[in-house]
């Protein structure tokens, strides 16, 4: 059955595995809570316009691994090269300076803002730039724009100045995922971008991701959902315990192979009824 | 809003998915102002007083300008502090140490400001200095005052209630400490019109609308809110969090000290003991303005309106010839009313999230 799955994945997505530049490398990274080890000795590789995913269990470090590359946290130890240059980001700011954007797993989106002030939090458009902190805010140009990122992602939202408290989960989920895909030049992530949505929403989330393709943009897509994963992506990496357990490409293995590594299990088609699928 | 409730389970999505949340409409049945609520709250209670007022005293309550200009003139010193409480307890913190920095600003910047016709001035040399030295000290020393607290709240990560807790016996140990307990008095003229006549009104509304177009149109506004919506979510959309949290309690800060300006200016004199509970009435201000204790949701207008309740409630019960005594206690119903309404909107307010 999972074989059957990773055939059904469309034939026409390029193959550029292993080719191209190296975008963003990690080096013996680790991340270590106190005497957790979230993540250690990760070795992972990007290349140009590869979209990539990152599967594991419950607490396998992925969303540590987000983390690191986004400036989030600083790791305990380990490199990250960005474009061939190691980088040390000490904020989320450095990163986005960078060209990465990140979808976080609990969306880092203000309940009690509107649509347009989320979209471009911390790096409102202003007016008289001067007064620093107090400076104003361009509400109709971010209002603008951000109609035209909604508008990419092919998302309504009714009432872009309601406070997003009063919106539903796809939606909010929307604006953050907008809020990424807009501002993303050289690579974005994203946190399980699907796992609160219907099928209609994961479909336009699926779509975001299929353009940011076509822009050649790359991506990196924590998800639990295997069928999506084999979809979209060039290559799956698969944690386990905080550590790569290795990575697969996508046309040249089957859900029961990526199952098998997820668990640490030898495979031997028990994972017929795994839930991933 | 129950119809919304309706829609809203009406089953369009495929059933098994964990989430039913698209078919809501958006809400924009809930999203009344709060100062609405607020503002028809003031209409009603000062209806209540008019009508107790003519069955009690025979006479109107509304109409009768003294009475007013009285009014208004008491919550506008606490008015200003409340402006600056409104912001910090926006971030998700609080502020108890506004009342007492009052009283220590007030103290530092009267004698600042003394008139070289009084001979037993704080500092005999620096008398009849203009105007803006004592302001300018007294502003920062307020300042300093909030930038502490923030610091203490933003780095160390000390609960806002324990880090102002430790600020309010502070302050009020530095008022007694400065003259040993004495008064200072005896301002300069130009000092003593700062608070004059229905100034203090007027620089409470200045104050309001400034820290009003704040909130609302500037970046300060927006990160304001943000971090107390979603800390976690303001730091990881780039905003310096702790930065701004020490800007947001140094403005409290410079606010409790322009009241201490005021309150010493209209006094003609600074005690140790003025702005005695002052922290309480303006957080009371402010909650009862709609500003929510959990952060993320209120305005200066709302607390506007939420003074000019507090106001209103406190001359009612003096018309109505209550004894001080009552006063107090029915301050404190108030402001436990105050935050009970608060938890209540709070409570309906997830509930209606968890039906989503
Ligand atoms: N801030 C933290 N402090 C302490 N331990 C942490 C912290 N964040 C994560 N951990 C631990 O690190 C490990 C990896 O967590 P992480 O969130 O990266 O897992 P995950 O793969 O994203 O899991 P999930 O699929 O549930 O999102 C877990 O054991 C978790 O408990
Ligand atoms: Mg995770």
């Amino acid at each position: 059955m999972q074989a059957d799955i990773a055939k059904t994945n469309s034939p026409e997505r390029p193959l550029n595995t292993g080719s191209g530049r190296v975008v963003l490398e990690t080096r013996g990274l680790t991340k270590h809570y106190g005497g957790v080890r979230a993540l250690s000795d990760a070795n992972f590789v990007l290349h140009e316009g590869e979209h990539v995913a990152i599967v594991g269990d419950n607490g396998a470090g992925k969303s540590t691994f987000v983390r690191q590359i986004t400036g989030v946290e600083v790791p305990t130890s380990g490199e990250i090269l960005f474009d061939g240059k190691p980088v040390k980001f000490e904020s989320p700011v450095d990163a986005r300076q960078t060209g990465i954007e990140a979808v976080f797993q609990n969306l880092a989106l203000a309940d009690d803002l509107d649509v347009p002030s989320n979209i471009f939090l911390g790096r409102e458009e202003k007016i008289l730039p001067w007064l620093g902190p107090f400076a104003f805010v361009n509400e109709k140009k971010m209002r603008e724009r951000s109609i035209a990122a909604l508008e990419t992602t092919g998302v309504k939202i009714p009432n872009l100045s309601s406070s997003l408290r009063h919106m539903s989960g796809g939606q909010r989920q929307c604006v953050a995922i907008s809020r990424a895909a807009s501002f993303a030049s050289k690579l974005i992530l994203m946190d399980e971008p699907t796992a609160a949505l219907g099928v209609q929403e994961t479909t336009q989330v699926e779509n975001i991701i299929r353009r940011l393709k076509q822009k050649r943009i790359p991506l990196i897509l924590v998800s639990h959902n295997l069928r999506q994963v084999f979809n979209l992506v060039d290559k799956i990496w698969v944690f386990r315990r905080g550590e790569i357990a290795g990575m697969l490409e996508a046309d040249k293995t089957t859900g029961n192979e990526v199952v098998s590594m997820i668990t640490g299990v030898a495979d031997s088609g028990v994972h017929e009824n795994a839930s991933y699928i | 809003m129950s119809s919304n409730t309706e829609i809203s389970s009406s089953p369009q999505t495929t059933a098994g998915l964990s989430t039913d949340k698209r078919s809501q409409p958006a809400r924009k049945s809930v999203s009344r102002p709060q100062e609405m609520n607020v503002l028809i709250g003031l209409v009603a209670i000062a209806l209540i007083f008019e009508i107790l007022g003519w069955i009690v005293q025979g006479e109107s309550f509304l109409f009768n300008t003294q009475r007013l200009s009285i009014m208004i003139l008491q919550v506008s010193v606490v008015g200003i502090i409340a402006v600056g409480v409104t912001q910090v307890i926006i971030t998700g913190g609080i502020d108890l140490s506004s009342g007492s920095l009052v009283g220590a600003t007030a103290m530092i910047a009267m004698s600042f400001a003394q008139a070289s016709t009084y001979a037993r001035a704080v500092y005999p040399s620096l008398t009849d200095l203009p105007v803006i030295v004592p302001i300018a000290i007294g502003l920062g020393c307020g300042i300093l005052a909030g930038v502490v607290n923030g610091a203490l709240i933003a780095y160390t990560k000390i609960p806002p209630f324990i880090a102002t807790l430790g600020m309010m016996v502070f302050a009020r140990g530095v008022a007694k400490w400065y003259t040993r307990g004495q008064p200072v008095s005896f301002p300069t003229d130009s000092y003593a019109a700062i608070g004059d006549g229905m100034n203090p009104v007027l620089i409470f509304l200045a104050v309001a609308i400034v820290f009003h177009v704040a909130l609302r149109y500037t970046v300060y506004g927006k990160h304001t809110y943000a971090i107390g919506s979603n800390e976690q979510g303001a730091r990881m959309s780039g905003i310096n969090v702790e930065r701004h949290l020490v800007l947001v309690y140094a403005i409290a800060g410079m606010l409790a000290a322009l009241a201490a300006v005021v309150i010493s200016s209209r006094n003609l004199t600074a005690q140790a003991s003025f702005g005695n509970m002052y922290e309480l009435d303006a957080i009371a201000m402010a909650v009862i303005g709609g500003v929510s204790l959990s952060g993320g949701r209120g305005s200066v207008p709302g607390t506007v309106l939420g003074a000019l309740i507090f106001g209103v409630i406190l001359s009612g019960f003096t018309f109505l010839r209550l004894d001080a005594y009552y006063q107090e206690m029915i301050k404190g119903v108030i402001i436990v009313a105050a935050v009970v309404a608060d938890i209540y909107r709070q409570r309906s307010r997830a509930k209606m999230i968890d039906k989503e």
